[in-house]
């Protein structure tokens, strides 16, 4: 069937199949693939998109229903080449290792600080529960989406 | 993993749902977040031929007061119930508890009509629910019904609801004050209830503890009765008969309930 949305800001059409999930929409048909399939079973939040602002995990949202929706990967976060304050923050802070989780940990923070832009430390562990990093824990994670607070702020 | 194909049907309206269910009767599923069906169907545990979608029908989401009570239409998502200033003013035990269920991407989706529907006997929503004494509103080809928490949840995974009929709204009695406590014991965030405790005043709800969310009722009689919170909590497994799985064989399971259910009767939260 045909759907209408819209994908890190420009309008889409696709004629789609009903049981096609968003994040292979996202990954196979509009080419972006930050968006990660890690569990596949909406625990490992490596698929985190937004949803018209709010995280997402987009192995568990069919394309149908985002039909009129506003979906941003992590592409559109760094939209004209600058990179997102949180982008920057995992950059300067080594808030990743093998990188498999980082898109959704990206787009997680994002929502997170869009709904909360002061969290505390335990607010940002709170906030990340849906997404796992198997490299290295969380702490870097964590102090990067700290400092994006920071900056994104001042 | 790939749901099984299937017909989409957007409902419009929950008038539109309910001629869409009439139509297609037992092969359809009504889905609004999906965070319940759609991993059943990736995993081919679920395969509808007709999935209708009331996700984007206006008139099934919102809060609001109605006399004592407060009304949460059913697809209203998890974090905008537990976001409420309405609900947490007047009934705070439900919006915390559906801040526990999973974690923030599953709340911005799931919804408290599809938790309730879905009958998970671990879950939060059901939990809560049955704490609060609340009511389920559903739509069906003849007219509308009300069904009560205790009567609502009829098996594992299983509701009064009839295959054409629509769950619209959740009706809550306003439980303000400090007077409930909530507990969840899980091994992982993210989780399911190993078991789960609800306690408003002095009702008492038990997750996990059985195939349907249940009353600890000899807990309740004794508190009734005068006893104190400490003996009361020791009756809180009476009478259940939690299923055994790899966390938890059943002398556990009642155990946790007693212990769990004296730390929601002190109002503590965890």
């Amino acid at each position: 069937m045909q759907i209408e949305l819209t994908v890190n800001g420009a309008p889409r059409s696709d004629d789609v199949e009903p049981r096609l999930l968003l994040v292979h929409y996202l990954r196979q048909r509009c080419g972006l693939r930050a968006a990660n399939v890690g569990c596949d079973t909406t625990s490992c939040g490596a698929c985190t998109v937004l949803v018209n602002g709010r995280s997402v995990k987009s192995c568990t949202m069919l394309a149908v229903q985002a039909a009129g929706q506003e979906i941003t990967t992590a592409e559109g976060l760094a939209a004209g080449g600058e990179m997102h304050p949180v982008q920057q923050a995992f950059r300067q802070e080594h808030g990743l290792q093998c990188g498999f989780c980082t898109p959704g940990m990206v787009m997680a923070a994002a929502g997170l600080l869009a709904e909360n832009p002061h969290p505390t430390e335990a607010e940002v562990r709170e906030g990340l529960e849906g997404n796992f990093c198997r490299c290295t824990g969380y702490h870097n994670i964590v102090r990067a989406v700290l400092a994006a607070a920071e900056s994104m702020s001042a | 993993m790939i749901p099984a194909p299937f017909e989409y049907e957007a409902a419009e309206s929950a008038a539109h749902a309910l001629d869409l269910l009439a139509r297609h009767g037992e092969d359809a599923k009504l889905m609004a977040g999906g965070h319940s069906l759609l991993p059943m169907m990736k995993l081919r545990l679920a395969v509808p031929a007709v999935v209708i979608d009331i996700g984007r029908v206006g008139e099934l989401a919102g809060i609001r007061a109605d006399g004592d009570d407060l009304v949460i239409g059913a697809t209203t998502c998890h974090a905008d119930v537990a976001a409420s200033a309405l609900v947490q003013s007047q009934t705070p035990l439900l919006a915390y508890a559906a801040a526990q269920v999973g974690d923030p991407q599953i709340r911005h989706r799931g919804t408290i009509g599809g938790s309730l529907a879905h009958a998970d006997p671990a879950a939060d929503l059901p939990m809560a629910l049955v704490a609060l004494g609340g009511v389920v509103e559903i739509s069906g080809p003849g007219g509308t019904r009300t069904v009560g928490a205790d009567d609502f949840f009829a098996g594992f995974f299983e509701t009064s609801l009839e295959p054409d009929e629509l769950l619209t709204a959740v009706r809550v009695p306003r439980c303000p004050g400090p007077d409930w406590g909530y507990q969840k014991f899980v091994r992982r965030a993210n989780d399911w209830a190993i078991v789960g405790v609800a306690a408003a005043g002095h009702r008492i709800a038990l997750a996990n503890m059985g195939p349907v969310p249940v009353r600890a009722r000899a807990a309740e009689r004794a508190l009734a009765e005068g006893a104190s919170v400490a003996d009361a909590a020791g009756l809180a497994a009476e009478g259940t008969d939690p299923a055994e799985d790899i966390h938890a064989d059943r002398a556990y399971r009642q155990h946790l309930a007693r212990v769990l259910t004296r730390r929601a009767l002190e109002h503590q939260t965890g």
